[in-house]
């Protein structure tokens, strides 16, 4: 088998699995797997809190958030278009895609604190605010995502070479 | 923040990506559609609950550590914007762009208007 045929296609959900074995326990239950996801998620809201109390909101749009979502962004297409290039989801990989993408970046990342906080900013009056703040981080977010893709692959070929 | 509080915020974090990671694998399994539907039902419900914490505990019917442990704790892990954003680039990849469309604006459009709504049923719980 070549390097090429063994590797997968980029999933289109990175949270499930897309080559279970039929008859197989389904990913999302096993324990090992949900152990993965849990320790990610305490490190990455972890990080994610210590990041909001260091850079207090200022005029009422949550910079640290923003900051977050998108550098969380960046690193979910990096970390997953790097890990497709190596081979399928089995193994170590499938490991470390469960505990750093579902799990860390997971956790660091957050939808409803975004949705939330513009949510705040539109009820009180400041609507172009908060509308800004929901639209720049989806639109910035798909940016950085693509870059991260962009990364990944560049990581491949340079190892590659 | 005490570091009990802290650590109570961290672990609620790995609890709620738990639940994101079941959810998610069991409406997969279960429904085949083209959108990522699991995500945004996970994104949506996470945002009107938030938004009806921080009601809430602004109306002062819930201390602060509740909107720090449920709030950013356990509501902050169980949705993510990485996935979210992740998915949509996909869309883009495959030239669905009115999918890409509705999971990018068109899910942010939801989630705010259900944490809006959250936020207006919690606040005005204190006054029911």
């Amino acid at each position: 088998m070549s390097d090429e045929d063994a590797r997968g296609r980029l999933p289109d959900d990175s949270d499930i699995e897309v080559d279970d074995r039929p008859g197989g326990r389904s990913v999302h239950l096993r324990a090992s797997f949900l152990a993965l996801v849990f320790a990610g998620g305490v490190l990455g809201t972890a990080a994610r809190e210590a990041l909001s109390l260091a850079f207090p909101t200022g005029d009422g749009i949550p910079y640290a958030i923003f900051g977050i979502n998108v550098l969380g962004a960046f690193l979910l297409g990096l970390l997953l278009e790097a890990l497709v290039r190596r081979g399928t989801d089995h193994g170590g990989r499938r490991a470390v895609r469960l505990f750093f993408g579902t799990g860390v970046l997971g956790g660091f990342t957050t939808y409803s604190a975004l949705a939330t906080d513009a949510a705040a900013l539109i009820g009180r009056g400041e609507v172009l605010s908060g509308v800004g703040y929901g639209l720049m981080t989806v639109l910035i977010g798909a940016a950085a995502t693509f870059a991260g893709i962009v990364v990944g692959a560049a990581t491949h070929r340079s190892e590659a070479r | 923040m005490s570091p009990l509080v802290f650590a109570a915020l961290a672990l609620a974090g790995g609890a709620g990506a738990v639940c994101r990671f079941v959810l998610d694998g069991i409406v997969r399994s279960r429904v085949r559609a083209r959108l990522p539907i699991g995500t945004i039902l996970i994104n949506v419900t996470g945002s009107l609950l938030l938004g009806l914490v921080v009601g809430a505990v602004s109306a002062g019917l819930l201390p602060h550590e509740v909107q720090l442990i449920v709030g950013v704790g356990f509501l902050g892990g169980y949705t993510t914007f990485s996935t979210a954003s992740f998915e949509t680039v996909r869309l883009v990849q495959e030239r669905r762009w009115l999918g890409a469309l509705m999971n990018g604006l068109g899910v942010i459009v939801v989630a705010t208007a259900a944490a809006g709504l959250g936020l207006w049923i919690g606040s005005s719980l204190a006054t029911a």
